[in-house]
């Protein structure tokens, strides 16, 4: 029997659970729009700053929801699954013929789904405040194809997490401990720029930094390849990390002869 | 796939959890094809335990297991494949919809395409919830989501059906409905059930075996009628006028069988060769008051009071204050 009409079910279940909790699609979705759209109206002046990159704070700042919101995704993909080992709807899974693999692929995949259509709604409004993006329309397709590899990544993470921690509150829990790597970034300022010294070291050892340069690479210079293979490097090594251990975590969990 | 006797073979099975007790400790049960066995135990007794290293989810500390002819430790995809599994606790997600579950079930175990909506329409009526299949389950009530687990554990047509304790927390009129489903089961499908229960009355009017197990021991065997016979004898329980008469009336009654330790009236198992009318003559000729007298026929209680020397009301009890005692502690 093919293991994939297993990964598309799965897929559905995760796209429908968070379609039908309000709680779980509007908060991504406004959020990081409501935090770009303050600091691009209070962080105007910086653009004033000798060798910033842009003259637009509001371009600068568009990466920012698209890591943002992934993250926001990564808490609920991992709640919902912690939930899932609560109730004992993952012993329900585990007595059918769901390979592990296919369970992991198809919570990932939903999570995937989620992600693009949140990359859809940041980039509708980036364009529709007149954001121009130098890279032009294939700038833009693999912008996509980037959020999706973001939302894997992270998605991959939050699945670890709830399958190590089993609770859905213990994973909300982390969502400020995932959020301090976001601000301690060069989200609202160039790497370069940052005057404090270890402001500016954190952020240069914090991978987030290079997924926010990455996009930004992508909106204000346009094909700039170090950029593109750090954000994508960084991505991935969380990505491969954060897999294999939630599919041994799964493993664990999901005991069965 | 090959054809298999759809029957269940446990020989020396133990469970033993770290640092925890034994909770299965070296059972041997047969259930033939097409028979409703039930297990019947108070609550810790070691029945779901039982459940879950039949069903897969646990591998045994020892012992062997076979399920549908297939070992459950060395052959547990043939095993899941067989088996339909309604456990304990009714895991439903409550945002899906009643269909999407069973959608979901019948992809996840492999049911062809153009067969699930069709699965998802009969089952829903079987179980009677073609009217709420397209509501959140969020919004069920606790007898419909049994239900709707028991709809699920069928969706593949698996030959062999767990239900664990299916009809707890049930209203008198779901537990019926529930009733006559798994035996129709039985009748027209020759599907084999394993059920779990506490509740001595499911196992007396469904099963045609019935085990009785007993801190992870199996105390007894055999079809309700052959536990009965091996009580023999009935039981007489009288209800005092007058409370404070209790006592009195207790040794009376003892003259005609051992005292048996109830709460609600007096009661004596009688002795080989009496019969009710014995004790209704004697209590007129000896102006004992009481309100009500009444032979009772063996149950299934007698059988555990006898086997474990405690009711099975008594026993569930003892299990749910234990843990909150160690809780405490």
């Amino acid at each position: 029997m093919s293991s994939w009409p297993q990964v598309g079910a799965i897929a559905r279940r995760s796209i429908v659970r968070t379609a039908r909790q309000p709680a779980s699609v509007i908060p991504p979705l406004i959020f990081p729009v409501a935090l770009m759209t303050v600091n691009a109206a209070g962080l105007q002046a910086s653009t004033d700053l000798p060798g910033f990159p842009t003259d637009s704070f509001l371009a600068f700042a568009l990466a920012v929801p698209f890591i943002q919101g992934a993250l926001f995704s990564t808490m609920n993909a991992g709640t919902d699954l912690a939930r899932d080992v609560q109730t004992g709807f993952i012993n329900r899974l585990a007595l059918t013929a769901l390979r592990d693999w296919a369970l992991l692929v198809g919570q990932l995949s939903g999570v995937v789904v989620l992600g693009i259509v949140q990359a859809v709604f940041y980039l509708a409004v980036g364009i529709a405040s007149g954001v121009d993006f130098a890279s032009g329309p294939a700038g833009v397709a693999l912008l996509l194809f980037y959020a999706s590899v973001v939302s894997l990544s992270f998605g991959a993470l939050g699945a670890w997490l709830a399958l190590r921690l089993g609770s859905g509150e213990s994973i909300q829990a982390m969502f400020p401990v995932l959020f301090v790597f976001l601000f301690i970034s060069s989200m609202n300022t160039p790497r370069d720029l940052i005057d404090v010294e270890w402001f500016q070291t954190a952020a240069t050892l914090n991978p987030v930094s290079y997924m926010i340069e990455a996009v930004r690479s992508l909106i204000i210079e346009g094909w700039n390849g170090q950029a593109l293979a750090l954000g994508f490097g960084f991505t991935l090594v969380i990505g491969i990390v954060s897999i294999a251990l939630a599919s041994s975590a799964l493993r664990t969990r999901m005991t069965r002869t | 796939m090959e054809e298999r006797a759809n029957g269940i073979e446990v020989q020396g099975l133990v469970r033993e959890y770290k640092k925890g007790p034994r909770a299965v400790d070296g059972i041997d049960i047969t259930v033939a094809p097409g028979e409703i066995y039930g297990f019947l135990g108070p609550n810790g007794a070691g029945k779901s335990t039982t459940v879950h290293v039949l069903t897969t989810l646990l591998p045994p500390t020892a012992g062997t297991a076979r399920v549908g002819g297939y070992d459950v430790v060395k052959e547990g995809p043939k095993v899941r494949a067989m088996i339909g599994v309604a456990l304990q606790e009714a895991a439903l997600d409550p945002l899906l919809t009643g269909r999407d579950h069973l959608r979901l079930q019948a992809t996840l175990q492999g049911v062809r395409k153009d067969r699930r909506k069709v699965q998802a329409d009969e089952l829903l009526i079987r179980v009677g919830l073609e009217d709420a299949g397209d509501r959140k389950v969020s919004g069920y009530s606790g007898g419909m989501k049994r239900r709707l687990d028991l709809a699920l554990a069928l969706v593949h047509m698996p030959r062999i059906l767990f239900l664990d304790e299916p009809t707890t927390g049930l209203d008198p009129q779901s537990r019926t409905a529930l009733w006559e489903e798994v035996a129709r089961l039985r009748r027209e499908e020759g599907v084999t059930v394993f059920l779990t229960t506490q509740y001595l009355e499911e196992a007396d009017v469904l099963a045609d075996r019935v085990g009785i197990i007993d801190q992870g021991k199996l105390v007894a065997e055999g079809t309700p009628a052959e536990l009965k016979a091996e009580i023999g004898r009935p039981s007489v329980h009288a209800i005092p006028r007058d409370e404070k008469d209790r006592e009195k009336i207790a040794e009376f009654l003892a003259l005609f069988g051992e005292r048996l330790d109830t709460t609600r009236d007096v009661a004596v198992r009688l002795r080989e060769g009496l019969g009710l009318t014995d004790i209704v003559r004697a209590v007129d000729a000896n102006g004992v008051d009481i309100v009500d007298l009444e032979l009772k026929a063996p149950s299934l209680d007698d059988v555990f009071l006898a086997k474990t020397g405690r009711t099975l009301e008594g026993a569930t009890e003892e299990a749910e204050v234990e843990p909150a005692q160690k809780r405490g502690r």
